[in-house]
């Protein structure tokens, strides 16, 4: 039991400082990348686990020092793993969309292509009708 | 411009279920943790908004056929009821009752009356909540 312990509390301890030292890096990131799309990428990946490594840690400790199994922090951490991409695809299309432009060193946009194939069906549709 | 995103339709209809979950356990945990009919309340409108986001206002208002002025009333009304029964009762305006049942299911559960009114604090607060959003989403 006492291993058991001591190998928890290091557990514990690891989770906490790896998913704080991600967090700190997401937000390096946030600083130093050059556009937007960058930035999220950053930001999103890095934060979610970070956020995620926190809360396990929690949880452990929770479960095995004060003998309580949290529900509302295995549900916090489902939530943060499914909204937070989410968030960051929302984010990344609406800068997209509002016509932000990518790091001019970017060597290919499929999507720009895509966009406008998708204009073109749509007028060669029209034409049909018409 | 009708705004459609599968990402995020397909993450709110997973989402909804979890967030509408956790208000009812805020609802319920309010006696004796943190909790209660006003944070509840605003979860569950919160889920409703995730919603009106995620898909448009006309497909939401054909789910979900309710109007969300008469909730919010029947909410008022349930809180006061509660204080007007205890009256009826020989009691002062709004005494609580506290008291432990046996359900066949739950087993030994505490059940006050002090949840109803609880309950009618929660409707009122998603009613007001949805009506005002509501309100000024549809003169856009």
């Amino acid at each position: 039991m006492e291993t058991l312990t001591t190998i928890v509390e290091y557990a514990v301890v690891l989770a906490v400082l790896f998913g704080v030292v991600f967090c700190l890096l997401g937000a390096l990131g946030l600083v130093r990348m050059p556009d937007v799309y960058l930035r999220s990428h950053a930001a999103t990946k890095s934060a979610t686990l970070g956020v995620l490594c926190v809360l396990a840690g929690a949880f452990l400790y929770f479960a095995l020092f004060e003998g309580h199994i949290s529900a509302k922090l295995l549900l916090g951490i489902l939530f943060v793993f499914l909204t937070s991409p989410v968030a960051g695809h929302l984010n990344g299309r609406a800068a997209y969309r509002s016509g932000v432009k990518l790091w001019r060193r970017s060597v290919r946009d499929d999507w720009e292509k895509a966009l406008q194939q998708k204009e073109k069906g749509a007028s060669s549709q029209e034409n049909v009708r018409q | 411009m009708k705004f459609s995103d599968l990402i995020l339709q397909t993450a709110a209809k997973v989402l909804v279920f979890i967030i509408m979950t956790f208000s009812i356990y805020i609802l319920f945990a309010g006696h004796h943790n943190p909790g209660g009919g006003f944070i509840g309340g605003l979860i569950t409108a919160s889920a409703l908004m995730l919603l009106y986001i995620a898909f448009d206002a006309e497909t939401i208002q054909e789910i979900i056929p309710v109007d969300f002025k008469i909730i919010g009333a029947i909410g008022v009304l349930m809180a006061l009821l509660t204080g007007i029964s205890a009256v009826v009762v020989d009691s002062a305006f709004l005494t609580q009752v506290y008291k432990y049942v046996d359900l066949p299911l739950l087993g030994k559960t505490g059940i006050g009356t002090a949840l109803v009114f609880d309950l009618g604090v929660y409707l009122a607060v998603v009613g007001t909540t949805m009506t005002i959003i509501r309100s000024i989403s549809e003169d856009m």
